[in-house]
């Protein structure tokens, strides 16, 4: 393989050390099912499930339990077999109390799956196979949680030429991914072949970083000849994994400002969906478990575990032996753009791709000195930003004159922040900016909307 | 074995940061300011170290007495920034110079050139560049009288002027001699290019030894803690621009190479015009900066009446280094058709 030594990459990005070692070798492991499970209704991007069971009703693992709430959602199944102990506000990662539906799970039955046979995905339309994905409940499991069928629908007038899928997994400790392909080979062959029908793509690429030499080696080899998939090893950078920076690297070209990645032919999936959507026609499971990476300095047992989804943060630390007395940061994802935890009650979703216990080692915090405008943010920023320059303005409010730099292309990776000697937040004074933004423009719509009423009223 | 409850912190993404910070990247570029003062000190005695001293304690004496009381109430001695303004001053003024006058240019160069524009990261000028400005416009004669190179065997010999007192009219000193710049500039005379190398000439505390000051850039930029691109640039602009005068007229302008390591040109190139904060921080700007900021010496050193240039080009360069930043923004990613041929 050419380019195996160095593999493609982007320009800029970080290089943080990577402690993947500490579950790289880990296999994948079936957690225990809890005694109780805690499904959101807000799971995904989008509009939130509409519940279909009742408090008190006996579910079967693998049923559906509530229904998508419109074209950009997706349903919800239950993960374990139980009953509906409640659909009640419950804590969320997210920060806040959200409606959930709640199972009691039943430790007598067997757990076979509700309706436990393949799916065809050979005759079946094009249009049939987004409808089919999208009653699986999929959404992107690298983190974002967006609904799966909805990037698979092609929209009028455009076309895909190329399927990238993702297994850079850049952010450090994660090697959630890293176990899949090593573990759940054929899965990923099928979902790759359904994705690329779905699409109508001719060709289509696995992007893996070279720390998993073991991975490109064993997808390399068993990738066959009549899918027209090739593998590209990738540097190992920081944030390589985004979707542009993926598209960048192996295609060499990059997704217009504020355009989506299809606008440059291109689709980019998760390898973790790619393999749960081969699960999903192999076996007719939908989105119900997930594969997390459990680890960090603070961990007793760090673990690859197969967790059904809605089962809380504290059931799984237990379940790795819990956390040392110097932990005091908890994150659902990676360290680069993952999220802290505020609570031990919240339970997994579909998006939680790491659970990662820091210690006060980790977690102190460093005083801020004024930007000495050395540069590094520049030499980071993997969409060519000029994060000092939006940080100085972010600091006195300037929030227009940040959005006349592009900070909307800002994807928020953090590399700026990662790298800054002088300890500025700047990613974070960005999200804020761009949040404020993003409301005045709403507020903006509002008003016009309400004039061009007013004047119809008149007239 | 349960988990416990620990007490969870909440804070945004990203949770990992680099190692390095602002007080280290000082502390780095002191360490690689360590060959050049070496040299100081062999060619210039004593007297060298003691003025470098002298320097900094105004620097850090006036960091410390604004930064003690509102509005810039912040410790701010320990990020070095303070005690590098210091010895970067030294390193620009003559060997005799009188320590009062030292201190002066420090208290000057943080005072006015760093904490009246609101302290580390806010000024427009470098700071210590700003109190040789300001020395050099009150002491011409001190900051023009230069004394000759000797070896450690004088090692111990204090220079009369540098212990003068405070206003009091210094008294000269007995070994004198011109710059090569001077002597170029006024008699025509080359100097040979290993003395300009080695540093066995007449010249500021630190800016004779073109070798030593190299080996502390070069130390930085594999760091990576020095922008290549602004020494890189300037040292080409003076070469291009020197050679070229020179051809025009090769017994009245001296050579580019002549250029590259005569008077503060390696000094300013590698540790002066490289501040980051009065320089600009995208790669084409930094490009820019320091082609123009190399060609101006030499325009300074030949076409006015001073024989040296590389203070004020800087200076000048540092006043447009927000204009150039401004016309070389990054081209962000998905925006215009450099790379998109879909």
């Amino acid at each position: 393989m050419i380019g195996l030594r160095h593999g493609k990459s982007f320009r800029h990005g970080v290089h943080p050390e990577t402690f993947k070692e500490l579950t790289a070798e880990r296999e994948i492991e079936r957690m225990p099912f809890p005694d109780e499970l805690v499904l959101h209704l807000r799971q995904h991007l989008g509009a939130p499930s509409r519940p279909v069971v009742r408090p008190g009703d006996r579910v079967f693992r693998g049923q559906l339990l509530a229904e998508a709430g419109g074209f950009v959602s997706v349903p919800l199944h239950a993960s374990a077999t139980g009953r509906v102990k409640a659909i009640e506000k419950r804590r969320h990662p997210a920060g806040n109390m959200s409606e959930a539906i709640v199972i009691e799970v039943d430790h007598a039955s067997a757990q076979a799956l509700y309706e436990d046979a393949p799916r065809p995905w050979e005759t079946p339309t094009r249009e049939e196979l987004v409808r089919e994905i999208q009653a699986g409940g999929f959404v992107g499991l690298g983190g974002a949680a967006f609904p799966t069928h909805v990037k698979l629908t092609v929209p009028e007038g455009k076309q895909v030429e190329w399927v990238l899928i993702n297994g850079a997994e850049c952010e450090p400790y994660l090697t959630t991914d890293h176990r899949i392909m090593l573990e759940n080979v054929d899965s990923i062959i099928l979902g790759i072949r359904v994705i690329m029908k779905v699409l109508g793509a001719k060709k289509s690429f696995i992007g893996i970083e070279i720390n998993k030499m073991n991975a490109i080696r064993a997808l390399a080899d068993a990738l066959p000849p009549d899918l027209n998939c090739t593998m590209v090893p990738l540097q190992t950078k920081y944030p390589q994994g985004a979707e542009k920076m993926l598209i960048t690297a192996v295609l060499s070209r990059e997704v217009p400002s504020g355009k989506l990645p299809i606008d440059a032919h291109v689709v980019v999936q998760n390898v973790g969906t790619v393999a749960g959507m081969g699960d999903y026609f192999r076996y007719g499971q939908p989105l119900i478990e997930r594969v997390v990476t459990v680890t960090g300095p603070g961990i007793r047992r760090p673990s690859t575990l197969l967790i059904p989804l809605g089962t809380s943060l504290h059931d799984i630390l237990e379940h790795c032996g819990g956390v040392t007395e110097r932990t005091n940061q908890i994150l659902f994802g990676g360290p680069m753009m993952g999220a802290a935890q505020y609570h031990l009650d919240v339970p997994i979703l579909k998006g939680t791709s790491g659970i990662l216990c820091l210690t006060d080692a980790q977690v102190a915090v460093r005083k801020e000195y004024a930007c000495i405008r050395c540069s590094s943010c520049l030499d980071a920023c993997p969409v060519f930003l000029n994060p000092s320059q939006l940080g100085s303005l972010a600091r006195v409010g300037m929030y227009a004159e940040m959005q006349g730099l592009h900070l909307m292309d800002c994807m928020e990776c953090g590399s700026c922040s990662y790298v800054c000697p002088s300890n500025i937040p700047l990613v974070q004074r960005f999200r804020v900016a761009k949040a404020i933004l993003r409301e005045e423009e709403a507020r903006e719509k509002e008003k016009q909307k309400a004039e061009a009423a007013a004047k119809v009223a008149v007239s | 074995m349960t988990p416990g409850t620990p007490r969870l912190v909440l804070a945004t993404s990203p949770f990992l940061k680099r190692a390095v910070d602002t007080p280290t990247i000082m502390r780095h570029v002191i360490y690689s300011l360590v060959p050049a003062l070496l040299a100081a000190a062999y060619f210039f005695g004593v007297s060298a170290i003691l003025l470098v001293l002298a320097s900094v304690a105004g620097c850090v004496l006036t960091e410390w007495v604004i930064r003690s009381r509102p509005p810039l109430a912040q410790s701010s001695i320990a990020d070095g920034s303070a005690i590098l303004t210091g010895v970067l001053l030294a390193l620009t003024l003559p060997p005799g110079m009188p320590l009062w006058m030292g201190f002066l240019g420090g208290v000057f160069a943080i005072g006015f050139g760093k904490l009246l524009f609101g302290g580390l990261g806010h000024n427009v000028f470098n700071p210590s560049l700003v109190g040789r400005a300001f020395l050099q416009a009150c002491f011409p004669v001190a900051i023009t009288t230069w004394a000759a190179p000797h070896g450690l065997e004088h090692f111990f010999t204090v220079h009369q002027s540098t212990l003068a007192f405070p206003f009091a009219i210094p008294v000269p000193d007995a070994v004198t001699t011109a710059t090569p710049l001077a002597k170029m500039k006024f008699d025509a005379a080359p100097t040979a290019v290993r003395d300009l190398f080695i540093g066995t000439r007449a010249g500021s505390l630190g800016e004779t030894s073109s070798m030593m000051i190299l080996l502390g850039g070069a130390y930085l930029a594999y760091r990576r803690f020095l922008n290549w691109r602004i020494p890189v640039g300037m040292l080409a602009g003076a070469f291009i621009v020197g050679q070229m005068l020179h051809m025009t007229n090769p017994a009245r302008y001296a050579d580019g190479l002549f250029h590259m390591l005569s008077g503060g040109m390696m000094l300013g190139a590698v540790f002066m015009a490289t501040d980051p904060v009065t320089s600009p921080v995208t790669p084409l700007g930094a490009w820019i900066f320091a082609v123009l900021c190399g060609a101006l010496v030499v325009v300074i050193r030949l076409f006015s009446g001073l024989p040296e240039g590389v203070m004020y080009a800087i200076l000048l360069m540092n006043g447009f280094t927000p204009l150039i930043d401004r016309w070389t923004q990054p081209r962000t990613y998905g925006t215009g058709k450099r790379r998109n041929h879909g």
